[in-house]
């Protein structure tokens, strides 16, 4: 096939119609468009994913513990035990059982999943204590899970330490030093301001990502995008033409979530809601370009979902750090992390939303993040252009 | 009749390269990355101190601080405004002030008042961190009293001791939490997508045209797709297991039998839900995204990252509709605690009562005439 | 007299108000080869479904094999073959593979199953590629392949929808011998197809238009009635006054 006489027909299809490259271009858009509304199921869920990860992270998912069923096995009896588990009792974190249960009794019901926690009150309780000698509370944790368990003997020896205290502070002792906290950004320690970021990186990821990369070899398996290139239609505009509908789709989500953030979960954008969009659309821009470049590569649908699944979507979730601490990570997983634009997204994103502060804070992470759409950009077209040589 | 439909559906699962590098090789990477990256344990907490005193005091708890193993000191500045400056580019996560008089304030005027400033957008972050430096500050406190209290002034006061004791993990290891979990998933990722891909797949394809036109009894058909995913999944389980014992030294403390009974009924009740999504579907990238909706449901409800006693009512209802959440908590219950089939039995019975459901579902809903 | 193999009677589809096959009656007789033309979309794959099983009639009545197909349409499954238009064996199966488990799912069994498969190759002359995926064959080699692997276990009848799509002439002929050689032994031919040439090479054939059964009657008094030359003059005739198109 050689180039000049395709170029001959594309102006003379210019000559004889006066349609441009933009109407040309505009008309593609369209029927992408139409492509994307008409799949129903596929729609109600590319709008529901957004809303119900809104839900579950905003509300569902917390490590805090509310409630949780704490067994007291009380070997002392006496009134000091009592005091202390009243206000086990009265603090919002425990619901105190009392039971006189055997050592194995004990092990059944934490085998069984029932309980989480116990606490041990030694014999003669009080009586030691009254007598100047050191005391302890055993506290027992279902350690299968460290998370919980720690922070149910966090929750137990404060409220233990908070006892003491007060205790000895009918004596006024001298040299207190006290703590005023002051908790930054959140001061409910809510889990949304942490989660909501994440989520809008995690949702452009899906959207832009799979949707794009399976769109485009869907035409490529049913042999219509041959049809489209050998139009009079310049090819980079036939994948703008596809990319458009889902970068519309994205900032729809976009919207969604940041409505649903601060009407439902009460997390307003405190910096530039403009910022905010402008830096949106440039990671949307770096996870389209991933999606054309998987669909570059591959050439059946299926390849291309499990590419997007295990490649992109999975990093997204590990490396952006909403999830995971990524301090916390081996070397070679924090290296990874950085290569993961997500994670720069989720920065910006924090900063803008939650932190309020300017371009001034984040230039850093966007040059980043721009570096990287503008070098897969630049690698999708170009591996395009040589699957059409 | 059976024997056969079993037959051609190995072949095609041993004839498709994709599916079998999926199968072999996600249970090392997932098994292998996650725990190590799904590490949720608050440490290397970034402290930034605001000393304004620089006395010997000052210098003494900065140490103390340091040497608790919980904190990173990263910034060590005069200026709260410098400071904040650390906390709004995430290099501080808590920022302690301390007064330009501390010292003197501390031993001449008999009390003291630090200011905290945590960075609270990761709020269980911020709450660990702020109670890890309230205890330090504590002990802290009580060697000041100690060393400058003259003994007579004051009785000794006895202390009060929490013993935490930490079963079924005594050193508090994260991996060993995370691992029967993710073995959970991974069950639930192999067995949920294939089967929902499978039958869109012949359906897409147009072989199923020739199945529904033979005398094949479509609960066979169904039972045949069944049976191959279900056998794959346990041999995924088996080698999940292998990666745990070999990498973590993690092994079951409960018994072997009842954990692979356990999988089986739950491969049933995951293959079921699979199955009956390719019923409803036309196009493997439907069947994907639906499949992938309730898998991404079913995993952040199930109680893998938080607990679920810590989720509002509603979110607990949807869970134990799951039945990613039962096999969550019963491998975490068999293989780190050594619970008996006593233990599981509440849940294994949810988890046969879904497969039945879901299975009779599939094949009621599966129609050869339209 | 001996009853006809395939017995329709008032047979009718509808979709909503869409009315795809409208009261349609006919008999075929065993052995024969009843050709089943039409324009595309005039009805003629709903009503080869509603008479494979595949699909329930609103209204009339069908038996086929002796069976009545909206009440006791497995029994009527198994005594029949069906190819469908869209290729359907197994690609990543062998060839040998795809006879096994389509031969198996109709109830055959050793050592009668490799027997067939055995004779099946032969006659196919592709003892050479029993090993190979069936997806690597031409189309024309897939095409015998599954009409042979539709015969297998010895239906009364065997239904074909377009059989013959997009392959060779030569191919063709090679094909249409095959299915002389079935309804030698006694195997009802039930075909569509848009080839007029292999109309003419059906005992009887019926002309589908908009639903209904426009003309049914063996080839050569169909060009006598319509004063035709060929049955591509009967078949314009009868379909010039479609309503329906594509």
């Amino acid at each position: 096939m050689s180039f000049i006489p395709w170029r001959a027909v594309r102006n003379g299809v210019n000559n004889t119609n006066t349609v441009t490259d933009m109407q040309q271009l505009a008309l593609f858009i369209r029927k992408e468009f139409i492509h994307v509304l008409r799949d129903r199921r596929t729609l109600l869920i590319l709008f529901g994913m957004p809303v119900m990860q809104i839900l579950i992270f905003g509300f569902a998912l917390s490590n805090e513990v509310k409630n949780a069923r704490l067994v007291v096995v009380d070997h002392g009896r006496d009134l000091a035990t009592a005091a202390l588990i009243a206000r086990l009792d009265a603090s919002r974190y425990f619901e105190v059982e009392q039971v006189a249960l055997s050592p194995p009794a004990l092990e059944a019901t934490f085998r069984r999943g029932e309980v989480k926690v116990a606490v041990v009150f030694p014999a003669r309780f009080y009586e030691q204590w009254q007598h100047g000698r050191d005391v302890a509370v055993q506290v027992i944790a279902d350690a299968s899970d460290p998370n919980t368990a720690t922070t149910l003997t966090q929750y137990v020896s404060a409220i233990v330490y908070d006892h003491a205290t007060e205790q000895r502070e009918a004596q006024a002792l001298p040299y207190g030093l006290r703590v005023e906290t002051r908790m930054l950004y959140n001061p409910q320690l809510e889990g949304a301001p942490n989660y909501v970021p994440g989520v809008m990186a995690l949702v452009l990821m899906l959207v832009c990502v799979m949707m794009t990369a399976v769109s485009i070899v869907r035409e490529k398996e049913t042999g219509t995008l041959e049809v489209l290139l050998v139009s009079p239609f310049r090819p980079v505009l036939v994948i703008v033409a596809k990319a458009v509908p889902y970068l519309i789709l994205s900032l729809v989500n976009v919207g969604t979530i940041l409505v649903l953030s601060t009407t439902v979960l009460h997390v307003p954008v405190q910096g530039n809601v403009l910022l905010l969009l402008a830096e949106s659309i440039l990671f949307i821009t770096t996870c389209l370009a991933l999606g054309i470049f998987i669909s570059v590569q591959t050439s059946s649908q299926q390849v291309a979902m499990l590419i997007s699944l295990m490649g992109m979507l999975l990093p997204t979730i590990l490396f952006s750090g909403f999830m995971f601490p990524i301090e916390n990570m081996p070397v070679p997983l924090q290296v990874i992390a950085h290569a993961v634009p997500a994670k720069w997204y989720y920065i910006i994103v924090k900063a803008i939303m939650i932190k309020g502060l300017g371009i001034a804070a984040v230039w850093k992470e966007t040059l980043v993040l721009a570096g990287m759409t503008a070098g897969w950009l630049f690698i999708s077209v170009k591996r395009f252009n040589i699957r059409l040589a | 009749m059976l024997y056969f439909l079993l037959q051609k559906e190995f072949r095609q699962i041993f004839r498709n390269r994709t599916i079998l590098a999926v199968v072999l090789v996600m249970p090392l990477i997932q098994l292998i990355v996650l725990p190590l990256a799904a590490d949720y344990e608050v440490k290397n907490i970034n402290l930034c101190i605001v000393d304004n005193d620089r006395s010997p005091e000052a210098q003494r708890l900065t140490q103390q601080l340091t040497a608790s193993g919980y904190f990173r000191l990263t910034g060590y500045t005069a200026s709260y405004p410098e400071a904040l400056a650390l906390l709004e580019a995430d290099r501080a996560d808590v920022v302690l002030t301390l007064p330009q008089d501390f010292e003197r304030g501390l031993m001449r005027d008999g009390g003291q008042t630090l200011s905290l400033a945590v960075n609270a957008i990761n709020g269980v972050k911020a709450g660990l961190g702020a109670a890890y430096i309230t205890t330090i500050l504590q002990t802290y406190n009580n060697a000041v009293r100690v060393q400058w209290v003259q003994p007579d002034r004051f009785p000794a006061t006895p202390v009060l001791k929490v013993a935490p004791v930490y079963w079924y993990n005594p050193f508090l290891n994260y991996r060993v939490f995370m691992v029967p979990g993710v073995l959970a998933v991974l069950v639930t990722m192999i067995g949920g997508f294939l089967s929902a891909l499978n039958i869109v797949q012949e359906k897409e394809v147009g072989t199923i045209e020739q199945i529904n036109v033979s005398p094949v009894r479509k609960h066979y058909f169904i039972l045949g797709k069944l049976l191959p995913f279900w056998v794959l999944g346990n041999v995924v389980f088996t080698l999940g297991l292998l990666v745990a014992r070999v990498v973590y030294g993690i092994v079951p403390m409960g018994s072997m039998p009842l954990l692979y009974g356990f999988v089986t009924l739950y491969l049933l009740a995951i293959l079921g839900l699979g199955l009956l999504i390719s019923t409803y579907c036309e196009t493997q990238q439907q069947a994907m995204l639906i499949t992938f909706f309730f898998m991404m449901v079913f995993i952040l409800l199930g109680g893998l990252f938080t607990p679920l006693d810590s989720m509002p009512a509603w979110a607990r209802a949807v869970a134990y509709c799951s039945p990613v959440t039962h096999l969550i908590a019963v491998m975490r219950m068999i293989i780190l605690k050594g619970s008996t089939l006593h233990d599981v039995l509440p849940a294994a019975g949810i988890v046969a009562a879904m497969a039945l459901v879901l299975n009779t579902w599939a094949i009621v809903h599966y129609r050869k005439t339209s | 007299m001996e009853q006809p193999i395939i017995q329709a009677d008032k047979l009718t589809k509808r979709f909503g108000d869409f009315v795809a096959t409208d009261a349609i009656t006919f008999d075929v007789a065993r052995g024969e080869i009843f050709g089943f033309l039409g324009a595309n979309g005039a009805g003629k794959t709903t009503a080869m479904r509603m008479l494979c099983g595949l699909s329930t009639p609103s209204s009339g009545r069908a038996h086929v094999a002796g069976f009545d197909v909206a009440t006791h349409p497995e029994d009527v499954k198994q005594n029949i073959g069906y190819m469908s238009q869209k290729f359907s064996l197994y690609e990543n199966l062998t060839v040998a593979e795809n006879i096994t488990f389509f031969g198996g799912i109709y109830g055959l069994r050793n050592p009668v199953l490799r027997d067939k498969r055995e004779q099946l190759l032969a006659r196919l002359e592709l003892e050479h590629a029993a090993d190979k995926r069936v997806g690597s064959l031409p189309l024309g080699w897939k095409q015998k392949l599954a009409f042979s692997v539709a015969i297998l276990h010895d239906p009364k009848i065997v239904f074909l929808d377009e059989p013959t799509g997009g392959v060779d002439p030569f191919t063709r002929r090679q094909f249409w011998n095959l299915l002389y050689s079935a309804a030698g032994q006694g195997i009802t031919v039930f075909v569509t197809t848009h080839y007029m040439d292999e109309a003419e090479y059906c005992h009887r054939v019926s002309i589908m238009v908009d639903g209904r059964m426009a003309a049914l009657d063996t080839p050569r008094r169909l060009k006598e009635t319509y004063g035709a030359a060929s049955m591509d003059d009967v078949f314009y005739t009868l379909a010039r006054g479609a309503q329906r198109g594509e």
